[in-house]
Parts: C-alpha cells; structure tokens; sequence
C-alpha cells in the first residue's frame, strides 16, 4: 500500500508545488490577461492537487486530511519532479518550465485515464480536460517568446537550456511508478517518453529553438532529495499551519 | 407526505451557483443525482473544474436549503468522473447568461489542442453583433474568456466549451 501513497503523492506534489509557484505570479504578471492566465492554471493544479491528496489521506488510512498532507510535511517527505520547484525568474523561466511539464502531463493523464484504479481514473479523465489548456497555453508562449525578439529568443533560450537537465527524471521510472504499472494502475513511462520528445520536438522546431543538448541529469525529486528551492517554496506555503496549527477560517 | 425525486430536483432549482448567481446549480449541470433512502437525502454533485472554489459553498447552500424545508439527513457527494461539460449546460440556463451579459458557449466540441486556433464567432451579449475579438483565453473564473465587441465597444465575458 505504501508504494500506492508514494504514486499518488507523485502526482499530488507536482500539481500542488507547480500550482504553488504559478500562484505566486498572481498580481506579478507581466501583463494583465497573462496575469489571469498563470493565475488560472495554478488554480487547476492546486485543485487536482486537492483531489490528489484527499485520495492519498484515503490510501494512507491514518485519519490525515488533504491539508495536513499539503502543509505538515516537511521538504524531504515531498515527492515532486525537481522541475517544478524551481523559481518563477522571469516570464521565459516560468513558460519553459510549464511547458516541459504540460508536454509530459498531458500524455501522462490521458494514459492514467485508463488505469484500474477507479479513483485515480476519475482525477485523471477530469484533469486531463484542463491540463490540454495548460499544454496549448504554454506551446503558444514559446512560439511566441521564440520566434519573437531577439531578446524573447534569448531569454528564452537560456531558459529552456538551464531547465533542461531535470527534464531526466519525469520520464525515469521511481520503485512506485514500476510498481503500480506491475499492477495496472500507474503509466508506463517508457510510453510517455517519446510523445514526450515529439511534441518537444515540434515546438521548438516551429519556436525556432534549439533542443539542449545537455546528456546529464539532475535528479531525485520523487525520493524527497530536492534543491534548496523547496524548502523556501514551503517555509512559505505552509507558514500559516505551522504558526497557528490547525488554523481555519 | 410521498417525497420524489422529481420534487427535490425542484427544490435545488432554488441554489443558486455562487460566482454565476442568475444560474441555478441544475441550469449549470453541477447536480448529477439525487438519491432518496427512507428519510435520508443523496445529492451527488460534481464541479466545473477541478479547482471550483465554489464546491464547498454548494455543498453547504445544499444541506440549508433542504434542511429548511425539513429534510433533517442531508449528505452530498461530489464524484469526478464523467468529467463535467458545457454540454450539460441548459437552453434556459444559456439564455440566462446571455440576458446577464455573459456570452454562452457556442456549439459543443472543439480542438483544444490545436495552437493558434482560429477563434470563434461570439455574438456580443450587449448588441448581438458578431464582430467580437478575443482580449484573453482565461478570464475572471476558469470557465470564462474574455472577448471585446468591436462594434458597441463593449467588453464581455464568454463561457467557455469545456
């Protein structure tokens, strides 16, 4: 069972800490509509976040809520993709990392659609009706960003190539993504890997950018060993539960 | 006192969606059964989008109103899946949201994969024109757009295909 919860906290990490980040543009768009936009996707994450961790609180059995799964457990106890954790920066940081993300989400839910966990199933069917914005949202900005200015090629070439080396590790399979596909419930990543490439391939064709060809990989984000991003990313996101514990409004 | 499914339908017609209060929660296809054990009450309800701030809102706006018209066991379920579509969406749901100024959404099935893809034609709320250009994919709430009438210069919201 214990695997089980480490899957499922896979996937509820990446949503709430990717919905986190984007939420933290809310107010500091570089534009109004782009504003909203960022803003909009969070909130998606942050509710299949919701979803996620509800069913993980399930799993798990031991009387936990979705909010003590998002907001008492320490950095290490986090099982997101290192790629997702890392800082807004600028506009072009903060489009790369959507859309390397969106480009591995979408397949990824549209194969969890079909797994033989009901509940997983469902979460997946739902979200992947959202995250098809986020992948054509971001694909659009770095086409935009690309093939726009001098500057946005840069910028946006520096972007994608800083971000790229951990890129590795959504793709590699954790001892709970071997184990749930063993038994029919998680996605076979090595499925994911080439719809992956393949649309990588083709926006950045059309963006006119140019693939990183950095060969090593940072990785262990799905065994809780993160960058130091994290540990500021929480001390501000759970700052409130850890001060006035059990705090509602 | 024989109480149908058909009469509770009715009474939910009275909860009102809370970010779109001229559409009730059955125009919006938010309800998606109503189960009756005895003297206890199922509602099962399922939210637009995964982060709809307002499920918790319905959830509690449900159990009052059906309490108040004196149903004392009142448990409401949200389930995902089938996901949630525009297409569930009412004719007289869509004609409230056009008399309040909200576009609704046009036709049903789109591809939302397709980049740059060209926009619809949205009559404008205000004048019925269609001249009307899309200001921004994502709008006030997850399920809205913004557009701008070129013709009576009005900006206005429209509901998304979903």
């Amino acid at each position: 069972m214990s695997k089980k919860l480490d899957y499922i906290l896979q996937l509820a990490d990446n949503a709430m800490i990717l919905g986190h980040r984007l939420s933290e543009l809310c107010g500091h768009g570089p534009i109004l509509e782009q504003d909203m936009a960022v803003t909009n996707i969070a909130l998606d994450l942050i509710g299949q976040a919701r979803s996620l961790y509800q069913y993980a609180a399930e799993v798990e059995g031991q009387g936990r809520s979705e909010d003590d799964m998002a907001f008492m457990r320490d950095a290490w106890k986090f099982k997101n993709a290192l790629l997702v954790e890392y800082p807004n920066k600028d506009f072009a940081y903060t489009i790369a990392r959507q859309f390397l993300f969106d480009a591995y989400n979408y397949p990824f839910y549209k194969l969890l659609a079909e797994s033989k966990d009901q509940t997983l199933a469902a979460i997946a069917e739902k979200s992947l009706k959202e995250v098809t914005y986020h992948l054509r949202y971001s694909s659009e900005w770095m086409i935009r960003l690309g093939d726009g200015t001098e500057e946005s090629h840069q910028r946006i070439q520096t972007a994608l190539n800083e971000l790229w080396m951990y890129t590795g590790e959504l793709l590699e399979a954790s001892e709970a993504d071997t184990a749930m596909l063993a038994e029919g419930i998680g996605v076979d990543l090595a499925k994911i890997a080439p719809l992956w490439h393949q649309k990588v391939d083709e926006i950045l064709s059309i963006a006119t950018l140019e693939k990183p060809e950095v060969k090593w990989m940072q990785k262990g984000g799905k065994i809780g060993s993160h960058t130091e991003h994290l540990g500021f990313l929480l001390a501000e996101m759970q700052y409130l539960q850890r001060a006035y514990p059990g705090q509602e409004w | 006192m024989v109480v149908t499914k058909e009469h509770i339908w009715s009474l939910l017609e009275e909860v009102c969606d809370p970010e779109i209060p001229v559409l009730t929660i059955v125009d919006l296809g938010i309800v998606r059964d109503v189960k009756i054990n005895d003297d206890a009450l199922e509602v099962v309800i399922t939210p637009t989008y995964s982060g709809c701030p307002a499920m918790n809102m319905i959830e509690v706006n449900i159990k009052a109103l059906l309490q108040e018209k004196g149903f004392e066991k009142v448990t409401v379920t949200t389930v995902l899946s089938p996901a949630w579509t525009t297409d569930w969406l009412s004719d007289a749901g869509r004609e409230k949201l056009r008399a309040y100024g909200i576009a609704p959404p046009q036709g049903s099935s789109e591809d939302k994969t397709a980049l740059f893809q060209d926009e619809k034609e949205v009559p404008c709320p205000q004048c019925n024109s269609i001249n009307t250009k899309m200001t921004s994919q994502f709008g006030s709430t997850a399920c809205k757009s913004l557009y701008k009438c070129k013709d009576c210069l009005e900006p206005f919201d429209y509901f998304k295909c979903h």
